[in-house]
């Protein structure tokens, strides 16, 4: 033990640091990706169940080590990487489109001192990084040299554009209540129970932010960019193996940032609804964002694929307007201090 | 206007979403209708049309008269007949085969045997490993009958009053 610790000493500071933090964001990737594994177990069981279907049940004890039979599978297939492609971007947009989607992990707060890093542009920084998965997709599409993979990355591309804004907007809301962009904070200023959260006073916003949060991480009803009836699998036609696995781990992984941003922003995180009775814990928010990741695959289970135009029409003409009226509406209430979430 | 009222009260309270959604939501809790394959198997009716068999009579002699009215029904070309006459004057096959890659399981060779010999049996669970074990020759297709002739009776008296 004293061996391990004078190597440790004679370390520099920085190589220190490194393996600190490498250490400290393994301890939030790999239960992530376990997450992840039975999020995909779960997504099949429910719907299965949702169309009185047993699901996955096979392997192992009710079929629980099915996400990791699938995942050898993924990665002992073959890579192909087609002939015309742009071979270097075919490899890396899996890349582009993963990491933004761990990255955005970083700024997570799951209780009051439980954070990665702890920025003061939390909010802004998890909006860029949920930004830049598309970028992958959009790669991904035009380097597979296929017309699915372009037509399906042409969707994509616009239905980001338009959900983004709506998505930031609804942020913007978030931003102007809490008075910070600090994710921690943004939790504390909901902190005095459930009539504290910001959900009541931003109710429009959250409804907002859940949609365009399914249409960002292009899940069904807005999957128009994989679309598998009309264009095959949209813009991972071409991807199969660990290429494809590391595109469906990161849509994965955005499904849940989603479903903890929302219950962080507008459902008090961590806080207990009733702190008089129960006391606030980070099971809390694992529950909050369980429901929210449930309604993502219920949400899939039920309603059938947008079409292209209405998608459009529901971005731009619907979701924006709301939240530029609310916003409107949300400035009125701080500039004179109404009520009890705006003092 | 009021109807307009109504259709913007309806699509913003999301009415029509979470009916949707309710029903998914029900249906969520409703007893599987799966059938667990290997382990559970769903009813067969007698008159299921499956693996081919030729019977016999009691006595053991085989039924098939060699009139080739299966061959000639048949709309797959898939039954290949040649007869001979024996000893004791009667008309017998000396090659029946089946080539059940042709087959479509129409059941007309069943239906247009005079004598209930050429039957299709209950049998779906089979497979071929090699090449040419897709012929069902005369031997294989009597030995069939033979193994399973207690269910094929069962089956077509239950099904005798309907034909």
């Amino acid at each position: 033990m004293d061996f391990l610790t004078s190597i440790w000493e004679w370390l520099h500071e920085y190589v220190q640091y490194t393996i600190f933090s490498g250490v400290k964001s393994l301890t939030i990737l790999l239960p992530l990706f376990i997450i992840v594994a039975y999020y995909t177990y779960a997504e099949r069981k429910v719907i299965g169940y949702m169309q009185t279907r047993k699901g996955p049940n096979r392997v192992g004890p009710k079929g629980l080590f099915q996400p990791f039979a699938d995942m050898f599978k993924l990665m002992f297939k073959e890579i192909i990487i087609p002939t015309n492609s742009n071979r270097y971007l075919f490899i890396i947009a899996p890349v582009i489109t993963f990491a933004p989607a761990m990255a955005a992990w970083a700024v997570i707060p799951f209780n009051d001192t439980l954070v990665f890093s702890n920025i003061n542009a939390g909010l802004l920084y998890i909006l860029a990084m949920t930004s830049l998965g598309v970028y992958g997709v959009i790669i991904a599409g035009w380097a597979s040299n296929s017309k699915y993979a372009l037509l399906g990355a042409m969707r994509s591309a616009a239905q980001i554009v338009a959900y983004e804004i709506a998505m930031g907007f609804a942020l913007v809301g978030v931003l102007m209540v809490a008075g910070s962009l600090n994710l921690g904070e943004i939790v504390g200023q909901q902190a005095g129970g459930i009539s504290r959260w910001f959900f009541i006073p931003l109710l429009p916003l959250f409804f907002v932010y859940l949609i365009s949060g399914v249409a960002e991480t292009n899940r069904a009803p807005f999957d128009v960019a994989e679309g598998e009836s009309e264009i095959v699998a949209g813009f991972h036609v071409e991807y199969s193996g660990m290429t494809f696995a590391v595109f469906f781990l990161a849509e994965y992984a955005n499904m849940i940032l989603i479903a903890m941003l929302c219950s962080l922003m507008f459902f008090g995180g961590w806080l207990s609804p009733v702190p008089e009775l129960v006391d606030d814990s980070i099971g809390w928010l694992f529950g909050k964002t369980a429901v929210f990741m449930l309604l993502f695959l219920w949400f899939r289970a039920t309603f059938p694929r947008y079409r292209y135009d209405q998608i459009m029409r529901l971005g731009w003409k619907v979701l924006l307007p709301v939240t530029i009226l609310w916003l409107v509406v949300e400035g009125v209430a701080v500039y004179f201090e109404i009520g009890p979430w705006f003092a | 206007m009021f109807a307009k009222i109504n259709y913007y009260l309806k699509s913003f309270l999301f009415l029509e979403l979470l009916k949707g959604m309710n029903v998914t939501g029900r249906y969520f809790f409703r007893k599987s209708t799966t059938v667990q394959y290997p382990e559970e198997k769903t009813p067969i009716s007698p008159r299921f049309r499956g693996l081919h068999a030729l019977r016999r009579y009691a006595n053991g002699e085989e039924r098939c008269i060699a009139c080739k009215l299966c061959e000639a029904v048949c709309p797959a070309l898939a039954i290949t007949i040649e007869s001979e006459q024996r000893a004791d004057g009667t008309r017998r096959t000396t090659r029946y085969d089946i080539d059940l890659f042709k087959c479509i399981y129409c059941g007309f060779c069943e239906e247009a045997c005079p004598v209930d010999s050429i039957v299709e049996t209950n049998i779906f669970e089979y497979h071929f490993e090699n090449r040419g074990e897709n012929i069902m020759t005369k031997e294989k297709l009597l030995e069939i009958g033979d193994r399973y002739e207690a269910q094929l009776a069962a089956d077509r008296s239950a099904d005798a009053r309907y034909r």
